[in-house]
């Protein structure tokens, strides 16, 4: 087996195969002034990839607000990081892991959390919570039963043993996933607010370190000079596998070892491993490195230049250490039993230099390689314009609301937080079932709220009011809790942009992200775009997710979702805050009867989206109410029936007599909630709700009644049991799994 | 009186263990590295749950021969009080300390909720704050739990009251319901749920604090006599 | 001193619950597989030792699986040892 020459890779078009365009290797011959070996060829193909480049994604981008008081660190290190008061900040990012867990459910998804995990603790944080954002195909094929199930496993096979609690996120359901499936993994930690460590390889001649597994050949991509029949080679470039132990004890040592003080830069080896971490880290110091790879500590024998600069191995490191202060380091590494290897040094001449066997393998400007990256202006469509017109309301408040319930996107996910460690480090206060996680600072009277949301269907419908919806959701998600949002993370999960339609989609979600980044005040400060999401040459429906992060000061001011039983049975007035509304636009209601999503996205204006935000954290903060609920898909209705079945207590809604009965319960108009306060409470909820400008509602009640009973204009318009509304919320999920074993079995 | 966590390489619930143990009782506690050859300053040491060296082989297996066990396996025989949770009861279990064994789940999912626990035994050091037969409320997180044990060896267990802890609606099909079991000389506990993740009402449950008040007022009852005696 | 070759298979005891083997055996019997019974789903090591003879390996190998590999308590163990043809 003979890697292929310069001439061959020119003559042959082997670069093909290494993700190069024929402009993209004539420009990096330019660079180099000399043609690429197959090792160069293969790490300009690597760092040149979309997804490290961001090279379709990048001139959008740039429109996200990325700045504020509350922001220490934006784009383009590890992880962002902000303020959260009292000496203290966060860390937070999500990232993809969408074709890995399509080709194996299980590890694709287990690397995606060690992944992120590692992106965190470089930050010098102390990881503290996991979310899950993920979307299937509907569960009536068995593949997606298949993907689903594995997916959930390894989050939990990844994160239950690294003992980090998976504290939120959420599970959506629909046919444009149907092949491609989303996983998206979000990973918060906490570090003293002058603690920040970065990604930077400087000082000239301080040694490079490559730390924890063995190198070995998962993961590589594109190594085609065998042949792909040969079994022997698939084999090799078979799926990286998750060693959650190590990644544990990986943490574990890093973070002591940043605590003593003697690193300089530190960088997770994660999407093309060695090439990304160094080129990065390079690039980040405006220096160069020279790495030795025969010292490199592989698994397999024989590995070429090539393969340890592209292999994914997991749960690596790369360290750049203080000249002489090493010995610190291979204590502590020595402690966790970690294997530790001095691979290189820092140079000063602005090159990534790599030395096999005594001669130089490889040397490249590591300008060329990460800031001069081709950045293209691709094509964009024209906007899709939304439909008009009325939505067919053929199917009855009745099977609605309990179709709405269990819908797998709607339907109570304990089937899959329960897999998941949600209580571990013995600090969460709200975990998964609330509108967002709440996580304590240790030691303080302070909690990190976090929540994750993307409705695709918006998207689809409406991209840029979409993308606002998007971010306002996540956001609200922390108010309603009380929290005070401070930022967000997001994942932008698009199809292939090479097609006008595409672009315009992601450009167009992208304005509306950062037309309610800036309304709600809550920047940009990490993330990550994944494209190329397809199967069959259909594209995904434009999924951006968003994470967002926000504090809470007193955790007793924490609004719940739903109040507690007793005190609800004991009769509690309901209150919805926001507009009344009786669109069906944009509804789960009208996917429900139009098999597709129709009609433009809900309504939404982001300057009452704020006020809403405000009030909610005024109410927690007087302690006015005892929980608030924000009112999402399935509307005012699926919003009531989840307080409803959480705190077991059934109640009536009162319709305005100016609304569509239907429509006014299933319309998922945004900038609203539900909130549950005490009789005595009503007046200074109402009082609040007035200062905020925010338009408030004595809906109903919560009280002793097992019915859940609407009136308009005084009359019973409709009854239902809570008990068929809980049987239709809790049992969707299960029964899905279930009766596809059934089917099966048949 | 004076406590230790071990931790082994994989153990994540030694910083919550010691955290309950402070919150709790105000007691000094130390976590001592699995390295650690004599634990014979402390009067009750915790073995925590995680997954110790990952768990692979068999959770507790390969925790079960570091030093820190041998250790254990002394001061157990001086009287001294340890608690395993969780994988602390794996590794028990691996041990010998304690008896039978914890498998996989009847239903082979990783299971983490707020679980009930009767109380079938308020006379050990461990439980003597609980009322007998008293329904508590505390968490479980594991895959590994289903506890087993040969006929004769659960008929011990029950005859000589070394049941702690049933569950009240077993989450993964052991024996007798079995959630926690005590060793023949009453000082070693092992349970599969967190008493640890209960301590405080924003937790959901404080029913884990009485579980270390009753290990502290144990070990400071013991430690007055002596003082008296002395 | 010679080296052997040593594979070692852990399996649950016969009067333990094995559920992977019981849903193995569900999925099989879906499949059609009709005559597939007693599933049990087990584990499979392999290892070199040495020892000067074959005996001495042989009293080692079996204390390993004793001690270590296997849990007396709920699972047994088999083994099989062959001298390495260098």
């Amino acid at each position: 087996m003979r890697e292929p020459t310069p001439e061959q890779i020119r003559d042959e078009r082997v670069y093909r195969s290494l993700g190069l365009t024929d402009a993209e290797y004539d420009l990096v011959v330019e660079k180099l002034g000399r043609l690429p070996n197959y090792v160069e060829a293969g790490i300009f193909g690597v760092l040149w990839s979309e997804h490290c480049s961001y090279k379709s994604s990048k001139v959008h981008l740039r429109r996200f607000p990325t700045s504020g008081s509350q922001v220490l660190q934006g784009p383009g290190e590890n992880a962002g990081v902000v303020d959260i008061g009292d000496g203290m900040a966060v860390a937070f990012k999500m990232e993809s892991h969408n074709h890995p867990s399509a080709v194996e459910p299980y590890q694709g998804a287990a690397t995606g959390v060690g992944g992120i995990l590692r992106d965190i603790f470089t930050m010098g944080a102390r990881p503290v919570a996991f979310l899950d954002s993920l979307r299937f195909g509907p569960l009536d094929d068995a593949r997606t039963r298949y993907l689903f199930s594995e997916v959930v496993a390894g989050i939990g096979g990844y994160g239950n043993c690294v003992g980090i609690p998976t504290v939120g996120g959420e599970v959506q359901f629909s046919p444009t996933y149907r092949g491609n499936p989303l996983v998206n993994a979000m990973c918060v930690g906490i570090l003293p607010a002058d603690g920040i460590v970065r990604g930077t390889a400087t000082g000239v001649g301080n040694p490079v370190f490559v730390v924890g597994a063995r190198t070995g050949r998962d993961g590589i991509h594109g190594a085609t000079f065998a042949s792909a029949e040969d079994p022997e080679e698939k084999e090799r470039s078979a799926v990286q596998v998750g060693d959650p132990f190590l990644g544990k004890l990986l943490m574990e040592a890093c973070l002591e070892l940043i605590a003593s003080g003697v690193v300089v830069g530190i960088q997770d080896m994660g999407a093309a491993g060695l090439t990304s971490s160094s080129a990065e880290m390079a690039s980040r110091a405006g220096g160069g490195l020279e790495l030795v790879l025969d010292r490199v500590p592989v698994r397999e024998e024989g590995m070429t230049p090539y393969e340890m600069m592209l292999s994914e191995s997991q749960e690596r490191m790369l360290v750049v250490l203080e000249r002489g202060r090493e010995q610190v380091a291979f204590d502590i590494f020595r402690r966790y039993g970690l294997e530790v290897a001095d691979v290189g040094r820092v140079t000063d001449d602005g090159r990534l230099r790599l030395i096999w066997h005594g001669e130089v393998v490889g040397d490249m400007p590591v300008a060329a390689l990460v800031d001069e990256a081709p950045v293209y202006e691709r094509p964009i469509g024209t906007p899709r314009v939304p439909e008009k017109g009325d939505i067919p309301t053929t199917l009855s408040v009745r099977e609605a609301w309990l179709a709405i319930l269990a819908h797998p996107s709607v339907a109570d996910k304990r089937w899959v937080y329960r897999q998941y460690d949600t209580m571990v480090r013995a600090q969460t206060v709200m975990g998964p079932g609330s509108d967002a996680a709440l996580v304590k600072v240790p030691g303080m009277d302070k909690a990190i709220a976090m929540a994750t949301d993307g409705n695709s269907r918006y998207v689809a419908l409406n991209p840029r009011r979409g993308g606002q919806i998007a971010v306002a959701e996540a956001v609200r998600n922390l108010a309603t809790t009380g929290a005070k949002p401070l930022a967000i993370t997001n994942c932008l999960n698009f199809g292939n942009p090479e097609k006008p339609e595409v672009m315009r989609q992601l450009s167009d979600a992208i304005d509306g992200m950062a037309d309610a980044c800036k309304a709600l005040d809550t920047p940009v400060v990490s993330g990550n775009v994944s494209l190329y999401n397809e199967s069959r040459g259909l594209d995904i429906q434009p999924t951006p997710v968003v994470g967002a992060v926000g504090v809470i000061d007193g955790i007793a001011k924490r609004l719940p979702s739903a109040p507690a039983r007793e005190v609800a049975a004991a009769g509690l007035e309901l209150w919805l805050l926001g507009r009344e509304d009786d669109r069906l636009d944009g509804t789960l209601y009208g996917e429900l009867v139009c098999g597709q999503p129709v009609g433009d996205a809900p309504y939404i204006d982001l300057a009452e989206e704020r006020r809403l935000h405000e009030l909610l954290q005024a109410i927690a903060g007087a302690q006015v109410a005892v929980a608030a609920h924000d009112v999402t898909e399935g509307g005012i209705a699926a919003a009531a029936a989840e307080m409803m079945i959480q705190c077991d207590v059934g109640g009536e809604l009162h319709a305005p007599v100016e609304m569509a009965l239907l429509g006014w319960l299933f319309s998922e108009a945004q900038g609203r909630a539900l909130v549950a306060v005490a009789q005595d409470c009503a007046a200074e909820l109402a009082r609040l709700a007035d200062t905020h400008a925010v338009p408030a509602r004595k809906l109903g009640w919560l009280g002793a009644t097992d019915d859940v009973i609407v009136r308009q204009a005084g009359d019973t318009a409709f009854t239902i049991s809570l008990a068929a509304l809980r049987d239709a919320f809790e049992r969707a999920i299960p029964m899905a799994l279930q009766s596809g074993a059934a089917e099966a079995s048949a | 009186m004076k406590w230790a966590v071990v931790v082994f390489p994989g153990s994540n619930c030694d910083e919550d263990a010691a955290q309950a143990v402070r919150e709790t009782t105000g007691d000094t506690v130390d976590l001592v590295w699995h390295d650690a050859t004599d634990l014979s300053q402390y009067d009750a040491i915790i073995l925590p749950g995680g997954f110790s060296y990952g768990d692979y082989l068999r959770s507790g297996a390969i925790a079960r021969f570091s030093p820190a066990v041998e250790a254990v396996r002394r001061e157990v025989a001086e009287g001294k009080l340890v608690l395993g949770i969780c994988n602390g009861f794996q590794v028990l279990t691996e041990s010998h300390l304690l008896p039978g064994a914890l498998l996989r789940n009847n239903h082979l999912q990783f299971r983490c909720e707020m679980v009930e626990l009767i109380v079938d035994n308020n006379t050990s050091p461990f439980t003597r704050a609980y009322q007998l037969g008293e329904r508590i409320q505390i968490p479980i997180a594991h895959g590994e739990g289903r506890f087993h044990a040969d006929p004769e060896t659960v008929a011990d267990l029950r005859n000589e009251g070394r049941i702690a802890f049933r569950y009240a609606h077993s989450p993964n099909g052991s024996v007798a319901d079995i959630a926690g079991i005590l060793g023949q000389g009453g000082n070693v506990l092992g349970l599969m749920p967190h008493p640890e993740r209960a301590i405080f009402d924003w937790m959901g449950s404080v029913d884990g604090r009485r579980l270390f008040q009753s290990m502290h007022q144990y070990v400071e009852e013991g430690l007055a006599h002596a003082r008296a005696n002395a | 001193m010679k080296t052997f070759d040593v594979e070692v298979r852990v399996w649950l005891k016969p009067s333990v619950f094995d559920p992977q083997g019981h849903a193995v055996e569900q999925a099989l019997h879906t499949l059609g597989f009709d005559g597939a019974q007693n599933v049990r789903i087990g584990k499979y090591m392999h290892l070199t030792v040495t020892g000067d003879t074959e005996e001495e390996a042989r009293k080692s190998v079996e204390q390993m699986c004793e001690r270590v590999l296997s849990n007396p308590v709920m699972e047994t163990y088999a083994y099989e040892l062959k001298e390495t043809v260098v």
